[in-house]
């Protein structure tokens, strides 16, 4: 894997090291593994301590795709997604989104070859990322693709039981689809 | 033939009269003023590139409104959409919000339709291609990217490419009544429900535990004697008015809303306009701001009239100016009359003049004669200027005001299915009604002709999904036996 080199200067100014030294480099792989390092911790924190405790352990509130109207918990897929949206609202110079080879929600399956290329990978080996590169519109992106594991009862009761689960037979610990996130090459 | 010194007046008086015309149009077209000047208005009219749409023509010579940035492109025109839409698509749960778009994913399907941008599918001034609800698209929008859509949803097959946004089923940004587990919530209610009443309105009890409400001011005591000074105190008729209202036993005297802010002649504001109101009624303020009955004065425009409508309107009322009082009345503020009369006092459309035939105006009438509860009784407000729960600024109470902008469920009117119609209504009956042009226009005098098949579809949908369940779960059984 080519491992790209992204000027610090090239950071500073989409914000992410403020005035850091011109020396520095962040290789793209490295920036997507801190980004997604923090994702996939949010991420299991809240299915955890929040969705799978209070929904599941204690049954004192359910988590709900529509949380205002039944006054439920987002669900965690959508807690991701609402934050995708906000960093996407910051214009920062990268995006993330859940994808999965077996969504509730048809538009999340792999669209480019590079998604169906990396949830096929992540699949059979749950352990190492999946990293490529690509062209969407006319802009170059590396592409890393990570695991997205079911941490909790309450991943696979929902989606083994959702009416628009195309599976219904996941297992905790199991790959249930992946993180994609992008950065747009220099 | 003209002598030379002849000649030569001619041409000093075109150069006048051109440096005159240029003048006057540069002045219409640059002065910011010139939209609330009646002498430059003419002249700013003449830079107006096409017929406004419905939504902006009251503004329409406020042309910095929506270009603030006349060099700015397509990103400036996108900032001052969101600055009056931006927070009701918030509200709304935009069904294509711009991150949809934005996402690296979907680039092949924001190069067809770049829905980032509201203006790729409502463009100003182009009547010629505007359709309903001001898109100026044409109508197969949703095919580009859901051509596929029989694939996921086979009851969908055969399907014209313009009845998805057009059959009563679903909308581009505002799905909360439409989505498909909102339907199999609502499956096969009764045309109406047992308890038909809208909300009651709570501000006394709210404003009590609410911190940011000006308690010195208006002490939340009721008011027996007025406090406005003896020599301008001129009507007794309009204390008589007050010592009625919600005002006086609320702790809102005549000084509550006429005492200026400065000393002297301004000490007391003798008619004071909405800026005073929303001391206390903000957010009916803010609505009314951003509805058509207050845009002009929102964009420093001289007040709405009915003669500026382009919707019939009864000629005495024409040169009315709106403000709060306008509906509501001095003094007396009256919701009851504000709900009713000070709508048909003006508007003289088909729809408006069907009311007093309509089972709601009967409604209305038994709730004024105190033969019914309140909020049981139907009136143009109970439509158009809905109560809604809102949570009070500061604290954790909620709020059941009324929502003062009388377009924000209007357009499209699925909009006002969950805060109107299905107070009284089942989910089903409220479709239909609303989908059935002609019945709508005679003010619902009678049944729903249309008949929208998207809850049928849901009930078929998820009968369906059951006996594949049980199938499953019956083979799954049999193998366990076997076994």
């Amino acid at each position: 894997m080519k491992t790209s080199k992204v000027l610090a200067a090239v950071m500073a100014a989409a914000g992410f090291v403020g005035a850091a030294p011109t020396h520095a480099q962040v290789s793209y792989k490295d920036m997507a593994d801190a980004l997604h390092a923090v994702m996939e911790s949010d991420r299991t924190v809240y299915t955890r301590m929040v969705v799978n405790r209070l929904q599941n352990e204690e049954k004192v509130i359910k988590a709900s795709e529509h949380f205002k109207d039944d006054k439920a918990l987002p669900l965690p897929a959508q807690m991701f997604r609402f934050g995708a949206e906000m960093v996407a609202e910051k214009k920062m110079p990268f995006s993330y989104s859940l994808q999965s080879l077996w969504p509730v929600n048809k538009q999340n399956l792999p669209k480019t070859a590079v998604e169906k290329k990396g949830l096929d990978a992540v699949a059979k080996d749950n352990t190492k990322p999946f990293y490529g590169e690509e062209t969407l519109g006319k802009t170059k992106y590396f592409t890393a693709i990570y695991a997205d594991k079911a941490v909790a009862q309450a991943c696979i009761t929902c989606h083994n039981e959702h009416k628009d689960s195309p599976k219904t037979d996941f297992k905790i610990g199991q790959t249930m689809g992946g993180v994609v996130i992008r950065i747009p090459m220099k | 033939m003209a002598n030379p010194a002849g000649r030569k007046i001619y041409w000093i008086l075109w150069g006048v009269l051109s440096m005159g015309v240029g003048g006057y149009l540069t002045a219409g077209l640059l002065m910011k003023s010139a939209a609330g000047n009646p002498w430059l208005q003419p002249a700013r009219t003449m830079f107006l590139p096409g017929k406004t749409t419905h939504g902006h023509y009251q503004i329409e010579l406020a042309c910095e409104s929506c270009h603030a940035n006349p060099f700015g492109g397509r990103d400036a025109l996108q900032e001052s959409c969101e600055r009056c839409h931006g927070q009701e698509l918030k509200d709304a749960v935009d069904k294509h919000p711009r991150s949809k778009f934005t996402d690296p994913r979907n680039a092949e399907l924001a190069e067809k339709l770049d829905a980032t941008m509201c203006v790729t599918c409502h463009v100003e001034h182009r009547p010629e291609i505007t359709l309903t609800m001001g898109v100026t698209l044409a109508g197969d929008f949703c095919a580009h990217c859901h051509k596929d859509i029989a694939e996921d949803r086979p009851s969908h097959k055969g399907m014209a490419f313009n009845t998805c946004n057009s059959a009563g089923c679903h909308k581009f940004h505002d799905n909360r009544a439409l989505y498909e587990d909102f339907l199999a919530k609502h499956l096969n209610e009764p045309a109406h429900h047992p308890r038909q009443q809208i909300p009651a309105r709570n501000f006394r009890e709210v404003a009590a535990a609410w911190p940011g409400y000006p308690v010195d001011r208006f002490p939340l005591k009721p008011q027996t004697a007025a406090d406005a000074p003896a020599d301008l105190m001129q009507s007794r008729e309009a204390v008589a008015d007050w010592l009625a209202t919600a005002h006086a036993t609320g702790g809102v005297n005549c000084s509550g809303c006429h005492k200026g802010e400065k000393d002297g002649a301004e000490a007391w504001v003798k008619r004071p306009d909405h800026k005073v109101c929303a001391t206390c009624h903000e957010s009916e303020t803010k609505g009314w701001l951003t509805g058509k009955h207050g845009m002009r004065l929102a964009e420093g425009l001289a007040p709405m009239t009915p003669g500026r409508a382009r919707q019939p309107m009864h000629a005495e009322a024409l040169d009315k100016e709106l403000s709060c009082t306008s509906c509501h009345g001095a003094h007396r503020f009256d919701t009851k009359k504000a709900a009713v009369e000070a709508c048909v006092g003006c508007h003289r459309d088909r729809h408006t003049e069907a009311y007093e035939r309509s089972s709601h105006y009967t409604l209305w009438k038994k709730e004024l004669a105190g033969e019914a509860p309140a909020g049981s009784g139907v009136s143009c407000a109970s439509c158009h200027l809905p109560r809604e729960e809102h949570r009070a600024p500061g604290t954790d109470a909620k709020r059941v005001l009324v929502q003062h902008n009388q377009n924000d469920n209007l357009r499209p009117n699925e909009k006002m299915i969950r805060p109107v119609c299905m107070s009284c209504h089942g989910l089903g009956y409220s479709i239909d009604a609303l989908a059935d042009a002609k019945l709508t226009l005679e003010n619902f005098a009678g049944k729903p002709g249309a008949h929208v098949k998207s809850l049928d579809m849901v009930a078929q949908r998820l009968k369906e999904l059951e006996e594949k369940r049980s199938k499953k779960s019956g083979s799954k059984a049999s193998a366990d036996e076997r076994r």
